[in-house]
């Protein structure tokens, strides 16, 4: 279990590592936190023949408010998320999920950039900043541009990033007074993939849902939004018999996989119970009367 | 009398370069902090720090188990925090302090983190111990009295085949109280 053989560079800003990815590209892999790459390495299942490692370059980590979005470097340190007062208070979902990614020691080195460029089909973030529909920022040889998680996910373990491209930062929208947000998972182990995750963000209007965003990782290539069961929950009064109905919908137009962990019935059965779950807390984070 | 105050060559104006990236290496010279002493060494830049640790250092302290990250068993502290040596380059730990636990009992004398382990059975084989001491140590350093649940969160990160962690458990526990500091 060694990696196979590769060169190294260490690039020291954005503009260094986009001039190596523009000449070694195809070749290249980006290191991050290197906590998905370097088992990949180590089995042998990625055999790239340059590695341009981004660690040392400090300008990409960080955690800062601009308007009315918090701007989440690529490179910031999974821990450092957990610890940060400003996402717990303003962007609650991503604290509440980024605790279930592996253990203190992997979050330790792995990274929001990374595990969004990795796009495991079990992994949380991916699932988060599909709900909170946050910005995803790309540097590449044309300069910046600026992706929806709609359009960055393409697929299993693929997203839009071009060879010669290097996701620089998140911008996740800050969450208001009358927004509640919940994300819920089940796992073999706490820090495992998750068997079914949901990330659902509740607006509330008085008593009723004003705007409803729901999305679920592990049940299909990438993360999951339930854009019907969304529809389903806009612009009605919210009981728990709405929740429950919305997360019947959603769990039934799923099409999970089955595998020695969980069947794909297992799978949809526990959808439906974690997105009631999720949504009934979000509402009742948002201040919600709970009936 | 001027000539002698001028400097041997003139202050180069700061000119931003835009310097163009090093070239990608197979091999290349790391320094780091290992356990309080400076090491140098040509290494090759696939060679991952466990491995770096191990064969290159002679500190077979730091165990593999499953060299992907989920055993636990090679974890040291990188500038005081718990990581995986099997998922880091020995490169990347350049400029960095490392503690292994070869650097955790300064003599003869057990650490008191080793000294609860043994009181307490929290180790039978011992193949997942020196991980999970490295963790304790830098949970206790940040924690000196910690919960139970930030002890079974930090042991989260660890695989023990033997003892069924009840002792592992019981051995910070104590620890963090017989721990002078």
């Amino acid at each position: 279990m060694k990696p196979p053989p590769f060169s190294y560079a260490a690039p020291r800003s954005v503009g260094e590592a986009l001039a190596l990815l523009q000449e070694y590209g195809p070749e290249a892999k980006v290191l991050a936190g290197g906590q998905s790459l370097v088992p990949l390495l180590n089995m042998r299942l990625a055999r790239p023949e340059v590695l341009v490692d981004i660690n040392r370059i400090g300008a990409l980590a960080y955690i800062r408010r601009r308007g009315d979005r918090l701007r989440v470097g690529a490179l910031t340190r999974q821990r450092a998320v957990e610890a940060s007062a400003g996402v717990r208070r303003r962007v609650p979902l991503l604290w509440e999920a980024i605790r279930f990614v592996g253990h203190p020691q992997i979050r330790n080195r792995g990274t929001v950039g990374g595990s969004l460029a990795h796009a495991d089909p079990a992994a949380e973030l991916p699932a988060v900043v599909a709900a909170l529909e946050a910005d995803l920022v790309v540097a590449g040889p044309g300069g910046e541009r600026v992706l929806s998680p709609e359009e960055f996910f393409t697929g299993y373990l693929t997203t839009a990033l071009q060879p010669a491209d290097l996701l620089v930062e998140v911008r996740f929208p800050l969450q208001d007074g009358d927004t509640g947000s919940a994300f819920v998972e089940v796992a073999r182990r706490h820090g495992d993939f998750a068997l079914v995750g949901v990330a659902a963000v509740l607006r509330r209007q008085d008593d009723t849902v004003g705007q409803a965003r729901l999305a679920f990782t592990g049940v299909g290539p990438g993360p999951v939004r339930a854009r019907e069961a969304e529809r389903l929950l806009q612009g009605e009064p919210a009981t728990p018999r709405l929740f429950a109905e919305a997360a019947r919908e959603a769990a039934a137009r799923l099409d999970p996989p089955g595998d020695i962990h969980a069947t794909a019935q297992y799978r949809r059965d526990l959808a439906a119970v974690l997105a009631r779950q999720a949504l009934e807390v979000a509402w009742q984070r948002s201040g919600g009367r709970r009936r | 009398m001027s000539g002698e105050l001028a400097p041997a060559t003139p202050p180069r104006a700061p000119v931003r370069r835009q310097r163009r990236p090093r070239a990608p290496q197979l091999h290349m010279t790391v320094r780091l902090t290992v356990n309080g002493q400076p090491v140098e060494r040509e290494v090759e830049v696939r060679k991952t720090l466990a491995d770096f640790l191990r064969e290159d250092l002679g500190l077979t302290g730091t165990h593999l188990g499953c060299e992907h990250g989920v055993c636990g068993a090679c974890t040291v502290l990188l500038d005081g925090e718990p990581v995986r040596s099997c998922l880091l380059f020995a490169v990347q730990a350049a400029g960095a302090t490392v503690e292994t636990v070869e650097g955790l009992a300064p003599g003869e004398a057990l650490h008191p983190l080793q000294a609860a382990f043994r009181e307490h059975h929290g180790l039978q084989c011992g193949f997942c111990t020196p991980g999970i001491l490295m963790s304790a140590l830098a949970l206790l350093r940040a924690q000196p009295l910690p919960s139970d649940q930030q002890i079974l969160e930090i042991l989260g990160g660890h695989l023990c085949r033997c003892t069924g962690y009840q002792g592992i458990i019981d051995a910070v526990r104590a620890a963090a109280r017989t721990w002078q500091r």
